[in-house]
């Protein structure tokens, strides 16, 4: 699947140019951060990285693909899960189902992943009903089920309490320790040093800059987020 | 999800449950006359017993009646327009046409009687006498047979209705018993048939205006869609209904029905 | 207004009497428009889902047509069908003009744009919050569309009752193709009218009451349901 290469990526909506040709390269490995002010495009970044937007120009390129489709080997947590009207277990089958897993591999599986983020007491219930953690922790196992090579992350906790935010963090960990690379977006620069390897600092559709967690907030490359560190940081 | 099914399930039995598809049946065009007179209410059971042949009437006015036959959407035709019915067998849409009944034709108005008309024995007279008067007169206007003959005694009369259109006239272009339900609430003048009269129950201040002179008369004749036209009418079922009527069993079965003391239908069938 | 006093009256005689009659005619008006509402469903909640997740030229157009559709005059929908199953119609060699399943064809006509066009505006506003999550799980669009028919269910069951209500008190259309043929096509609605058509107020006002109360009862019923199943279900 990886690495993955931007190649003078572009993206506008109604006229209004979005992402204005960034190029970058992404390997497997490092847990990559996009950091930015309100606006810069992060999301719009990650989710032309995941193919859920068409480029206006330049090319996503998949250069480990070898063939097979790419949609397959990556998944995706929204800072707002969406949770189907059914049952937690429920939730994880839809999307193996749809990965063309049998049924009796899609229950052990499901039901193996909701014990990992710790969910299994809560597997038979409606999953509208957890509560914020919970909903999010059900998204991570339903993303991770499918055993993606990528996993891509909007704000995932920016909704949550501090101790929900903690555990999602202990997942991201783990399901990285396991072998799938991260992408993530975060406003939140503590979370960024606590996850990152390495951040992309995306600022008005341009890449700034793209270097390892301790140098970009040691010595920023660029004014913009030098004063986006400073004022983002309490 | 298994008790949606469960529900799902219990909802196609109870759909699925045969209702009313009985086989031998045949479909008979008739007049909202016999109809809402309740003549077949008493009928019917009567022949479905004897011969084992369901009879379903669809009540249309007789011009109606009539073009739903000439689409073949009947087996049999019961109406009451000698002219339009001789017309219909002559295109060879029916075959032959035999009478069965006839009642007859009254006069409905207000109780206050504007027209000065109560009580008379003279149809052309009194309509001579409402155009005059322009009292409210509701009219079917809906090519019925009932309409028909109306019209006819217009003509008679020498009145053209269409003057009064708007005004005195009033064409509500529906079936006798809403013309009736209409003449009530606006004390109009309405032609109706005997039965429907009879078996009306929301008259108001109407009541029996004129009856009783010849040209009231009103015939009844029964025919066989053709088979040659229409083949899948059910020749022997619809046969065996018109025979039926025109029998002495038939006949004794019409002139048995009756509203408190009045008999509605008068058999007159030719043997 | 001692009318209505008589209908309450004629209405409570009918029901307590238990008139064998009226029972076969309600059977027979339940079965007709629960009949036409199912097959009805069955067609028009694809059909709504469909247009809702659906991307064709024409989409609009088709849109408005539906939504026009809804106003379909009952006489209209019952001549069109009369002449499509009359003898001498295209259809007239299935011989069941004047029967309980011509009732259900014109009923099904004329329900369908109801359902489809209310479940097309339920399911799209469904589909604005669910797009990315099901794309992102790899979701077909007809995959998607019969996905959100099954999230939205508690909505789309209160349009399957507005079609049962159309179905259940229009009398235009069944009047013509059923022929209101004593014990074979009479229901409520052209009983009523018959009843009218006698004079007898009272007695149709009554079978009116008795008409209203069914439908009032099954509403209750599917919002009983819906109560207890939202709880569930969130």
């Amino acid at each position: 699947m990886l690495p993955l290469e931007l190649r003078d990526l572009r993206f506008s909506a109604g006229g209004h140019p979005i992402i204005r040709g960034i190029s970058a390269r992404l390997e497997a490995g490092p847990r990559s951060i996009i950091l930015g002010p309100n606006g810069a495009g992060k999301s719009v970044l990650m989710r032309l990285c995941h193919g859920l937007l068409r480029p206006s120009g330049g090319e996503v390129i998949w250069h480990g693909a070898k063939g097979g489709d790419p949609r397959r080997r990556q998944a995706m947590v929204f800072q707002r899960p969406v949770m189907l009207r059914r049952s937690a277990l429920a939730n994880v089958i839809y999307g193996l189902k749809l990965a063309g897993h049998s049924p009796q591999e899609c229950e052990l599986r499901a039901q193996d992943v909701l014990e990992v983020v710790g969910l299994a007491q809560q597997a038979a219930r409606p999953a509208r009903v957890l509560s914020g953690g919970e909903q999010q922790r059900l998204a991570l196992a339903r993303a991770w089920a499918l055993g993606p090579d990528v996993l891509f992350l909007d704000e995932p906790t920016a909704n949550l309490d501090p101790a929900a935010t903690h555990e999602i963090e202990s997942l991201i960990n783990m399901i990285h320790a396991a072998g799938t690379k991260i992408i993530m977006t975060t406003h939140n620069l503590g979370q960024a040093r606590r996850l990152g390897d390495e951040v992309l600092f995306i600022d008005r559709g341009l890449l700034k800059e793209q270097s390892p967690i301790e140098r970009f907030f040691s010595q920023p490359a660029s004014n913009e987020a030098e004063t986006f560190i400073r004022g983002e940081l309490p | 999800m298994n008790r949606f099914r469960r529900v799902l399930l219990c909802l196609a039995l109870m759909l699925a449950a045969p209702g009313v598809f009985a086989q031998n049946f045949i479909t008979v065009a008739s007049t909202t006359s016999t109809e809402q007179s309740g003549l077949f209410k008493h009928l019917l059971p009567v022949f479905e017993k004897k011969a084992g042949i369901q009879v379903r009437v669809v009540a249309l006015g007789t011009g109606q009646a009539l073009d739903m036959a000439r689409r073949g959407d009947a087996d049999v035709v019961f109406v009451h327009d000698p002219a339009a019915e001789e017309k219909f067998v002559a295109e060879g849409f029916g075959l032959r046409r035999q009478e069965v009944m006839y009642n007859d034709f009254v006069l409905v108005g207000p109780k206050s009687d504007p027209a000065k008309i109560l009580g008379s024995r003279d149809i052309v007279d009194a309509y001579k006498k409402i155009a005059a008067a322009g009292v409210p007169f509701a009219s079917r206007g809906d090519k019925s047979g009932t309409h028909a003959a109306e019209l006819r005694l217009w003509k008679t009369a020498g009145v053209d209705p269409q003057t009064g259109k708007g005004g005195w006239y009033r064409e509500t272009g529906s079936g006798m018993g809403p013309t009736l339900n209409t003449a009530s609430a606006m004390n109009a003048y309405a032609f109706t048939d005997r039965g429907t009269w009879l078996s009306f129950k929301n008259r108001g201040d109407l009541v029996i205006s004129v009856e009783g002179d010849q040209r009231l008369f009103n015939q009844y004749g029964v025919m066989l869609v053709n088979p040659a036209k229409h083949p899948h009418v059910k020749r022997e079922q619809g046969q065996a209904f018109v025979d039926w009527l025109v029998s002495p069993e038939g006949q004794a079965t019409i002139a048995a029905y009756k509203i408190g003391a009045d008999q509605l239908f008068f058999p007159n069938a030719k043997r | 207004m001692s009318g209505l006093g008589e209908a309450f009256a004629a209405a409570w005689a009918l029901i307590a009497g238990v008139e064998p009659g009226l029972v076969g005619i309600v059977t027979l008006s339940l079965q007709v428009s629960l009949s036409a509402v199912l097959i009805a469903s069955a067609i028009a909640l694809p059909l709504g889902a469909a247009i809702a997740v659906g991307r064709f030229p024409g989409r609009q157009a088709l849109i408005v047509l539906l939504n026009a559709l809804m106003g379909l005059p009952p006489v209209v929908v019952g001549l069109l069908v009369y002449l499509l199953l009359s003898r001498a119609g295209p259809l007239g060699s299935l011989g069941i003009l004047f029967t309980p399943s011509a009732m259900v064809v014109a009923q099904t006509v004329l329900v369908v744009p109801i359902i489809a066009a209310l479940s097309r505006q339920v399911i799209e506003d469904a589909w604005r919050e669910y797009d990315e999550q099901l794309r992102s799980l790899g979701a077909s669009r007809p995959s998607a569309a019969l996905t959100l028919i099954w999230d939205t269910r508690f909505s789309l069951v209160t349009i399957v009752l507005a079609g049962f209500g159309r179905a259940a008190a229009e009398v235009g259309a069944v009047m013509i193709v059923g022929g209101n043929i004593d014990g074979v096509t009479r229901v409520m609605t052209t009983a009523i009218a018959l009843e009218t058509s006698k004079g007898d107020l009272p007695l149709a006002l009554g079978l009116g009451i008795v008409l209203l109360s069914l439908v009032l009862l099954l509403n209750a019923l599917a919002a009983l349901i819906r109560e207890l199943a939202t709880r569930r279900y969130g």
